[in-house]
């Protein structure tokens, strides 16, 4: 009898992913020259079980890949090996290869196997280069990490050829030879063959190029890190002297191969492009994880305690019932009280079952930081608080891109280089603070540095400039941080491939809108800024203001509601003779007649002074809502209507109200949009039904 | 006891006859896949829904599920008429792209259950564009009375997407 492996590959899938989580925490928070063997042995056993399930499952790419990293882990746990800079970046970028192949796998993609090739011959170089470790020790610390092929330590043939931009990035190719030439003798020779004449040259752009010969005992490694900097602005190729007329060997050749590549086509493009890439093979990731949760048992205990209660005051209730006379009406009140505070605790307690930690989200920010500050030349630090607070799993799955974003925007626009904080006074290292917390009903999550700040000239004259706003407008502060919410809205002078490309903060308001949530700005120029998102604490139930139109009842979320008001008809100003606008506190604000929008036939209120404006915000636009009365405030449990049916315009899902009816919950952002951009479209769907 | 219940299993799972429950719908017989069928119940005020075709009557609470209720006759462009004491609704069980749906169907009246073989089955005659037989999975006949079966995964699956619908008339 066969057994489908099938069925667990969904564990095996969730487990290896969060190993890979412990490995890459264990191996960013490792120590190079002094690292805790029992960290070791955790980021280890890590990969072993990896490499154990993948073996059992036939996914033979995996194993065997992992099969290289545990080997290099167990050396180093072991003492045979010496836990180096060099060592541990490898092991990130191995585990990111991993994460991808089985992102891959799980999904049944296909995977560039380049990629792998690469990355294994680069731990298979590491671990060749431990080969003798007697040799390599008493050499020093760094030549334990020389490639196999830089054995011969005869020296390294180099071909720097800036490309006319570099200096522009504050790169100096003179500052470059001079650290090249402190690591042995290098001979020069300067290739000025495209330098124009006097007349058509650019101060600023770069011309000449280098042929070097660096003698010494020297490894690729240190090259490659004085040219780190420059790797994207310029062509490249380093050449071991000795194996230069023999055949190069395997790992350096597809090492120099790879780079070539990138270096061939427009980097930015293909950053953004591998970006975009994993961006998606990580939102996919999640999707498909959507499908198990693991939950704490004391968790389902109490439940279970819960549910115990419940049926005892169940039972206690039926008994009552079968014999009941009026004078046992206090006991009856007293079991239905019972039964209310469990039924509350029970609803409680299953919400917990739906909540995580949101460290699983935060989790992956030492890494970007690390990441992005080393490629960035800043220094920063990373405070992370209140990771234990609980969130909605459904919030996690979500929040995580949007928070990537505004910590990415943090690191490239807000925190400056390190010589302009010392030139403003302050700290060559910015913070980077992110601090998540329960405040009443709501989760606030905080993101804050201590950068340069929002400018709001800056962002004035751009929106201008691009017409978002009117030259004489006058806007509040909080309107103008409001403008970077935007599309295709981006203030940084270059677009790097980090941020700048003005695709994003629409985006990031969107998922937090989505949430249920909204965003808020705080800025001081110099002094940084913060971003403060505000989500509810569950999406499975909202506060909702009951409001009827006719003999129909519709919920609007408590949330997106400013103010009930009643005007008059004299207050109504037309718009080019259609849309309705009245004014509110010097702002003119649209009037959303629900009826119209719904199709409702028996609306009471026709004439503006009958019925009452519900002033609403969504997305940062605000409108009135006419309806004919408001009923009352109750929170609702959120069913969706795409469950059994689809999706309607202007509704987010729907409740069943206490007498058991069902009642409809508007989606504010969607209403405002249905009336705002196209009213003809209502109109269409009236004609439709009438 | 145990008898009787093993002869009904015996009719529900005898794979060449199959039953379908059958129902009224302006003076027409219809039948559905008996295993398909949730359950049966009254009429019930439904929640209308916003700019929904006219044939979806609106949504109904069903034991904590939101399910929409469609009318069959307007469904077909039957003429419409007031719902009576007899006018019932059934829940089905569909198949969609997006997993198992459930929705409830508002017919004149239910009538029976029928056994019919699978030889006993035959093809909706083709009327060309005229007459839409797309949610016609066959006809059966009972005594003097021939029944259309029902194609119960398309009844809402089509009305998903319009687009396609036009794409296959055209």
């Amino acid at each position: 009898m066969t057994i489908d492996m099938a069925q667990f590959h969904q564990v095996f899938f969730d487990e290896s992913f969060e190993g890979l989580d412990v490995m890459e925490s264990g191996l960013l928070e490792m120590d190079p020259g002094s690292a805790d063997p029992e960290q070791i042995n955790s980021i280890f056993r890590a990969a072993h079980s990896i490499k154990g399930g993948s073996g059992t499952f036939g996914f033979t790419d995996i194993a065997d890949f992992t099969h290289v990293m545990e080997t290099l882990l167990d050396e180093m746990r072991d003492g045979r090996r010496q836990v180096t800079t060099e060592g541990v970046n490898v092991l990130l970028a191995s585990v990111d290869v991993l994460r991808e192949m089985l992102t891959a796998t799980s999904e049944g993609a296909e995977l560039n196997p380049e990629r792998v090739k690469v990355q294994k011959a680069d731990l298979d170089r590491l671990l060749a280069g431990g080969d003798a470790p007697s040799t390599a020790e008493s050499a020093g610390s760094e030549d334990e990490i020389a490639p196999s092929a830089g054995d011969e330590r005869a020296g390294w043939h180099i071909v720097f050829q800036p490309h006319s931009h570099m200096m522009r990035t504050g790169n100096d190719s003179l500052r470059l030879l001079r650290e090249l030439e402190s690591l042995g003798d290098l001979t020069v020779t300067v290739d000025t063959e495209s330098l124009p004449p006097l007349s058509d040259l650019e101060p600023e752009d770069s011309y000449l190029s280098w042929d070097m010969t660096l003698t010494g005992d020297v490894s690729q490694d240190q090259i490659n890190d004085i040219f780190d900097w420059v790797e994207d602005d310029c062509d490249l190729s380093i050449s071991s002297l000795s194996s230069e007329p023999a055949a190069s060997p395997v790992a350096a050749e597809t090492r120099s191969e790879s780079e070539q590549q990138t270096v061939a086509i427009d980097v930015p493009a293909t950053a953004a492009q591998s970006e975009a890439a994993s961006g998606e093979a990580k939102k996919s990731a999640s999707s498909s994880g959507a499908s198990s949760i693991r939950v704490d048992i004391s968790k389902i205990d109490a439940l279970i305690n819960m549910v115990g209660e419940l049926v005892i005051t169940q039972s206690m209730l039926s008994m009552l019932g079968e014999d009941f006379d009026i004078s046992q009406i206090e006991r009856l009140r007293e079991g239905l009280a019972q039964l209310e505070r469990h039924t509350r605790e029970m609803q409680e307690s299953v919400m917990q079952i739906r909540m995580l930690p949101i460290s699983f989200t935060f989790s992956r920010f030492p890494r970007l930081v690390h990441d992005l500050s080393t490629k960035m030349g800043k220094q920063i630090e990373l405070k992370m608080t209140g990771e234990a607070t609980e969130v909605d799993k459904t919030v996690i799955e979500k929040i995580g891109d949007p928070l990537v974003h505004l910590v990415r925007n943090s690191l490239d626009h807000g925190i400056e280089l390190p010589e302009d904080r010392v030139a403003a006074g302050k700290s060559e290292v910015g913070t980077v603070e992110l601090n998540a917390s329960h405040r009443g009903g709501n989760i606030i999550i905080e993101i804050k540095d201590d950068g340069k700040g929002l400018n709001k000239e800056v962002l004035l004259k751009k929106a201008i400039e691009k017409g978002v706003v009117s030259p004489d407008a006058v806007l509040s502060d909080q309107q103008i941080y409001e403008l970077i919410f935007g599309a295709g809205f981006s203030t940084a002078e270059t677009v790097s491939d980090v941020s700048g490309r003005g695709v994003g903060m629409d985006v990031v308001r969107r998922n937090i809108n989505e949430l249920g949530g909204s965003i808020e700005i705080q800025s001081e120029v110099g002094v940084g800024s913060s971003f403060v998102i505000r989500l509810p604490l569950t999406l499975a139930i909202l506060d909702g203001q009951t409001v009827s139109i006719g003999s129909e009842m519709y919920i609007v979320p408590l949330v997106s509601i400013i103010e009930s008001i009643q005007i008059k008809q004299d207050m109504v100003n037309m718009l080019a003779g259609k849309g309705e606008t009245f004014k509110l506190r010097e702002e003119y604000l649209p009037i959303v007649r629900l009826h119209e929008v719904l199709g409702v036939k028996d609306a009471k209120a026709k004439e503006i002074n009958e019925g009452l404006l519900v002033v609403v915000e969504g997305e940062g636009r605000r409108c009135g809502l006419f309806v004919d009365d408001l009923l009352g405030q109750q929170q609702v449990v959120i069913k969706s209507l795409e469950a059994n049916y689809k999706k309607i315009d202007g509704l987010s899902g729907a409740t069943i109200l206490g007498d058991g009816s069902v009642a409809l919950i508007l989606d504010i952002p969607g209403l405002i949009r249905m009336a705002g951009n196209s009213p003809t479209d209502y109109d269409t769907g009236i004609r439709k039904t009438a | 006891m145990t008898k009787s219940q093993a002869t009904e299993n015996e009719i529900l799972y005898d794979e060449e006859n199959s039953q379908y429950l059958t129902f009224e719908l302006a003076g027409e017989d219809y039948g559905v896949d008996i295993l398909r069928v949730q359950e049966i119940r009254g009429w019930d005020v439904v929640t209308r829904i916003p700019n929904a075709p006219p044939y979806v009557k609106g949504v109904l609470n069903l034991r904590g599920a939101i399910v929409p209720i469609f009318d069959l006759r307007e469904r077909f462009d039957l003429p419409c008429h007031e719902y009576t004491k007899d006018t019932v609704v059934i829940v089905l069980r569909i198949n969609s792209s997006g997993g198992m749906r459930i929705m409830g169907v508002i017919v004149d009246a239910v009538s029976d259950v029928l056994n019919a073989g699978s030889d006993g089955l035959t093809n909706a005659p083709d009327f060309g564009s005229r007459i839409a037989t797309e949610f016609i999975a066959g006809l059966v006949s009972a005594g003097d009375k021939m029944v259309m079966l029902l194609d119960v995964d398309k009844l809402l699956s089509d009305d998903q997407s319009p687009e396609s619908e036009l794409a296959a008339a055209s």
